[in-house]
């Protein structure tokens, strides 16, 4: 008789499948946000297995900050070509260009908070009632209290006191003119969950995940890539070392750590002996304590 | 991880002094789930609040108000993995709301965690919790006396325990309860065996949650297929496929097998169960597949594919225990729309036969008024059959929701009777 038990990561997958489809039986408009990041392919993929033999019957929308690494574009560009998926842009840049939003001043200056304003514009814009998001429950304490369905108000924003009960697998995706919902499919998932399964499923991931040779900077203890958009501060030097990023965002806030892993199993490896967060090198979530829930509550990722 | 390693949900259900936030921060702290950065986070929160030494509690706490006034507020989740078993916390708050966070938290879970200060015995709070765990059919309750190291590590303390406990707990429903005596600020029995408690012969807690056996949680006996949605592809290769998208609620399905579509009646055999890696020989819960057929019925979201031999009762009428989770009381009457696996229809409360006091367990059918955090067994009529079976032996096809649509917030939980 064969074992009538899942494994861990087969429960993962079938659960985010469930919820996946879930998502497009209960929205008109759903898309996936895709950052190019790890945790927005392997949505990806588990899009392309929930609905298979049939296309990914959702669009993919990119947020772009204009201050990107070249090879998520690159990367960004080949899925949806392979995909046969529409892609739609938000862009950070003409928000700025309309005045929507103001570019940050001074030596820590990001793009980060400018997001909010062009997501919450390309989902309005769009009429998308749904965004699916990669975000996981143990990568930052306030998203440990986030639902599977979470329910955005009429301007985007997230209470976290308020929200709606969530039982068994009944998901309530009922909305009204104007709110949204984001739907975290990988919400059970933790960083090593996310290594395991890109390296049993074979997914292809962006290089900057492997370990490479890159300029780089030394600040607020990790290497920063060098890049057109980096100011250069008194007593930093430019320096060429061994990096990879454990998490891909801007190019000007995502630091490196110094590594040899460049293989998806030397990765998985190197991960589970760390004894940092992944969000540790990104000095977005270091600004205050509740950075992450003040982002959030606005309408952030 | 090994290749057959399980996923084990759990909840814990305790107050702010009895000791939970210690136990999962020892945990996590023992399995090394905690990370350098965190710990770093949570050592100058609390020497800027002027504590003593780290203070654990912070590291559940996720919120700005959590923080700031020291109580949980929601359901947060945590997660920790040992080389045998993934693990999954559903942490929930003992005092603010705890009906309506441990329901949601006890919904998914494998295992309840009960906490009860050796000092102090069961007290009003464990009973809840134990009810709770027993109203939604948790399948194993480990009961943790915790601050042994507070009585001496006394055996007789310990027993003391299991004296109140079963004695309460005989009006349950729980099918496997385990007591551990442990220390959790000190580790007794947590992650190692305690030296201070050489008369306890059974094993920690981490061993235990380690160990217990889960694969039987889920009814391995009635096939039950709510389809969630149906795959129909554009494509030149698969121009004729209709595949029936959802995830087995219980049971097994296999190809070939005789099987009745649900409320419709029609009957047909299993030609193919997919997967995106391709054909599978049977599909059992909680497994994710498309189902097709070798009849062209019409099915839709909300039917129920069922061995034809082994059918759920198609019911408009259902007795259910009802826990209200809404601010806003029960309005008499008024329609609701009510979920149940992918199926969805409008409902009505036609009749509250009584409430339980969940602190003495008594029933009373003097009151009828519907509130926040009140449990009571109600009658629900509703437009349309809905494929259900009692939810002692389904979880899945045997729990509801109930949105109010003036609102579209989801305003109470039932358990199938």
């Amino acid at each position: 008789m064969s074992k009538y038990y899942l494994n861990y990561l087969d429960e993962l997958e079938s659960e985010a499948i469930f919820v996946l489809r879930e998502v497009w039986a209960q929205f008109q408009n759903p898309v996936i946000l895709f950052s190019g990041g790890k945790d927005s392919i392997v949505v990806t993929h588990l899009a392309r297995k929930a609905f298979h033999p049939s296309k990914i019957p959702f669009a993919l929308m990119h947020v772009d900050t204009g201050h990107n690494f070249p090879e998520t574009i690159k990367f960004r560009d080949d899925l949806i070509e392979s995909l046969g998926v529409r892609l739609i842009v938000g862009s950070v840049q003409e928000s700025i260009d309309q005045g929507r939003v103001a570019e940050e001043k001074g030596k820590n200056a990001t793009r980060n908070a400018l997001q909010i304003t062009t997501l919450l514009d390309a989902i309005e814009s769009n009429k998308v009632d749904c965004a699916i998001g990669g975000g996981r429950r143990d990568e930052e304490k306030a998203r440990a209290k986030e639902r599977f369905f979470s329910h955005r108000d009429d301007f985007g924003q997230w209470d976290p006191k308020n929200q709606r009960p969530e039982l068994w697998n009944l998901f309530n995706g009922k909305q009204f003119e104007g709110e949204h919902f984001r739907v975290f499919p990988i919400s059970n998932w933790t960083e090593m969950d996310v290594w395991n399964y890109i390296n049993r499923e074979k997914i292809q991931i962006p290089s900057l995940y492997f370990a490479h040779e890159r300029e780089v900077v030394w600040r607020s203890n990790s290497w920063i890539p060098n890049s057109e958009f980096l100011k250069l501060e008194d007593g930093e030097e430019v320096l060429t070392k061994k990096i990879r990023f454990r998490t891909l965002g801007d190019i000007t806030i995502t630091g490196g750590i110094e590594s040899d892993a460049d293989t998806v199993e030397k990765i998985a490896q190197e991960v589970s002996a760390m004894r940092q967060t992944e969000r540790g090198n990104r000095s977005d979530d270091k600004r205050s304590e509740t950075a992450m829930e003040d982002r959030k509550k606005q309408g952030y990722f | 991880m090994l290749d057959n390693n399980q996923l084990l949900r759990f909840t814990t259900a305790g107050s702010v002094d009895d000791g939970k936030s210690t136990l999962i921060g020892r945990l996590l702290y023992d399995s090394k789930s905690i990370f350098e950065d965190q710990l770093e986070a949570i050592e100058s929160t609390s020497k800027k609040k002027g504590h003593e030494g780290v203070d654990l509690a912070l590291f559940t706490d996720g919120l700005r108000d959590e923080r700031e006034q020291g109580i949980t507020i929601d359901v947060a989740y945590r997660y920790f993995t040992t080389p045998k078993r993934k693990f999954i916390i559903a942490d929930t708050p003992g005092h603010i709301q705890y009906t309506r966070n441990m329901v949601t938290g006890a919904s998914t879970a494998n295992a309840a965690i009960i906490l009860v200060d050796a000092r102090h015995g069961v007290i009003e709070q464990t009973k809840r919790h134990a009810f709770i765990a027993s109203l939604l059919q948790i399948p194993h309750v480990i009961v943790c006396i915790n601050k042994m190291d507070l009585v001496d590590f006394s055996e007789e303390a310990y027993n003391k325990v299991i004296g109140q406990f079963e004695e309460f707990s005989s009006k349950l429903l729980v099918k496997d309860v385990r007591f551990i005596p442990i220390s959790a600020l000190l580790g007794d029995n947590v992650v190692n065996r305690s030296e201070n408690m050489d008369w306890y012969q059974g094993a920690p807690l981490l061993h235990t949650l380690e160990t217990m056996h889960i694969s039987s949680d889920v009814n391995k006996v009635d096939a039950r297929f709510p389809v969630q949605t149906v795959l129909r592809p554009q494509s030149e290769e698969f121009r004729d496929y209709r595949g029936y998208a959802g995830r087995m609620a219980s049971g097994v399905l296999r190809k070939g097998d005789e099987v009745t579509v649900m409320p419709s009646g029609f009957t047909s055999k299993i030609k193919s169960i997919d997967t995106f890696s391709g054909e599978v020989e049977e599909a059992f819960a909680p497994m994710s597949v498309s189902i097709t057929l070798e009849d062209d019925i019409d099915i839709s979201r909300g039917d129920m594919i069922v061995r034809s031999n082994n059918k759920p009762e198609a019911q408009q009428d259902i007795e259910v225990m009802l826990c209200w989770l809404n601010n806003s009381p029960a309005k008499p009457r008024a329609k609701y729309t009510i979920k149940q696996t992918s199926n969805e229809q409008k409902a009505m409360v036609k009749e509250v036969l009584y409430k339980i006091d969940i602190n003495t367990l008594s029933r009373s059918s003097d009151e009828t008024d519907v509130a926040m955090n009140d449990i009571c067994k109600v009658k629900i009529r509703t437009t349309k059959p809905l494929m259900v079976d009692p939810y002692r032996e389904n979880r899945t096809t045997g729990s509801i929701i109930l949105i109010d649509d003036a609102t579209n917030e989801t305003v109470a939980a039932g358990m199938v009777v």
